[in-house]
């Protein structure tokens, strides 16, 4: 972490129990059924994501669980990655799963990154945010030798990318605790959502509200496609590794998370910051500001964030502070209605 | 021969004015280390005109151009660039 940054609330997941199959349940089937092989030899449901963590999700660009994978897999983990480095492109050895493979039958057991993925909350995590019928893009170790000074710009992982809601997620998996300032990954909360190309971002070297992940081994944060982000130097005596492992939603990613808090946080469309409005709501989350982001972006991040709640849960009249149907308005009233 | 070499900063302000919060900077040291550092604060300046106090010039500031039709609502790269040097003399 930065010097003078605050460690950001983590977010951490509850481990509920998700009625599953029950007469009237009305999840997709995909959903419901057990998916791939199973965590820890015993057979679990995905924990989904609350509305609560979607919205932060939608907001910050990003969610995080500290120490969610445990002690064991991480050291078989460690092992493996690093068997993975070596090997991804030699004649033979381990090999990623090829791009476009389901994402259930990526590292099958008895791979170590395997039993990480088929981890009921990253399995839950995935499920909420891209389906777990989603596709493997793409992974990647990310290693740090003790001592590395190279200092990646920041940037995102594609190039410009469409006006389209839909979005991909990444993985970042940290197998090993990574002390503060020791190789954790750069990244700009709320950044998610510009719509930039990839070299331009070198330019900034600082802004204010960035974050450097430091954390427990173990711990798995989960980025929007577009968050900005950068490798850092590993000044440590120890070498930092990370997987990060990239997914394509192949159907529309609308109430894939426990909805079940929905109903109380979904607020009305006239929520409006100069009217009325709901003390907790998910507007309430969507208006925040992040210490980097002017008036004006801040109010544009408020309808991009909106656009892709309508995206997210079906509602086309979703909206905060009255910013998209303000513009509906104009636009029926234009056109002559 | 005396001769200069460029300090370059940049800061990004929360709005167009040089006297705005700055929110995001680089530093680019054309002296090799023989000029001042910037201040270890965050940001190093809190404004542009903090900076132009410290002894930095402004070279440059963002034009404001009104976004494109259609995209009136898209944020992009940081809004308010201000570029600013130091000339430091060095032998």
């Amino acid at each position: 972490m930065r010097p003078g940054v605050a460690l950001r609330t983590l977010v951490r997941a509850t481990t509920r129990a998700v009625p599953t199959g029950a007469e009237g349940d009305q999840r997709p089937h995909h959903l419901v059924r057990t998916v791939g092989p199973v965590f820890n030899e015993h057979r679990m449901e995905p924990t989904l994501l609350t509305t609560r963590q979607m919205a932060d999700f939608v907001t910050d660009g990003y969610l995080r669980f500290d120490a969610l994978i445990p002690d064991r897999t991480n050291q078989r983990v460690l092992e493996e990655i690093a068997r993975l480095e070596d090997e991804r492109w030699a004649p033979e050895g381990l090999k990623p799963p090829d791009t476009r493979t389901p994402f259930a039958e990526c590292y099958p057991e008895p791979s170590a990154i395997g039993e990480y993925l088929r981890h009921p909350t990253v399995q839950g995590i995935v499920a909420s945010l891209v389906g777990l019928d989603c596709r493997f893009d793409h992974d990647f170790t990310h290693h740090l030798a003790a001592g590395s000074t190279y200092l990646q710009p920041l940037h995102v992982d594609a190039v410009m990318d469409s006006s389209d809601p839909a979005f991909d997620v990444q993985l970042f998996y940290f197998p090993h605790d990574v002390a503060p300032g020791e190789g954790g990954t750069r990244f700009v909360p709320g950044s998610h959502l510009h719509r930039v190309v990839s070299s331009g971002l070198d330019r900034y070297q600082r802004i204010l509200g960035e974050e450097q992940f430091s954390g427990p081994a173990g711990t798995v944060m989960v980025f929007h496609h577009g968050m900005w982000h950068a490798g850092q130097p590993n000044p440590g005596t120890g070498d930092r590794w990370m997987h990060k492992v990239r997914l394509n939603p192949t159907k529309p990613q609308v109430r894939l998370w426990d909805t079940a808090d929905l109903d109380e946080l979904h607020n009305l469309p006239t929520d409006h910051v100069f009217a009325t409005m709901a003390p907790d709501s998910v507007a309430h989350t969507f208006r925040r500001q992040h210490r980097w982001q002017s008036v004006n972006a801040s109010r544009n991040e408020q309808i991009q964030r909106a656009r892709l709640w309508r995206y997210l849960t079906g509602d086309d009249d979703y909206d905060v502070d009255h910013y998209l149907t303000r513009l509906e308005l104009h636009m029926e009233v234009g056109s002559g209605g | 021969m005396v001769g200069e070499r460029q300090q370059v900063l940049y800061l990004w302000a929360s709005g167009s004015a040089l006297d705005s919060p700055v929110v995001a900077w680089a530093f680019h040291d054309g002296s090799g280390g023989s000029g001042p550092p910037i201040p270890v604060d965050e940001p190093p300046y809190a404004t542009g005109v903090a900076a132009l106090q410290d002894g930095w010039f402004l070279l440059q500031s963002s034009q404001l151009v009104a976004p494109p039709p259609g995209q009136e609502h898209v944020n992009t790269f940081l809004d308010y660039e201000f570029v600013l040097e130091r000339r430091i003399p060095c032998t």
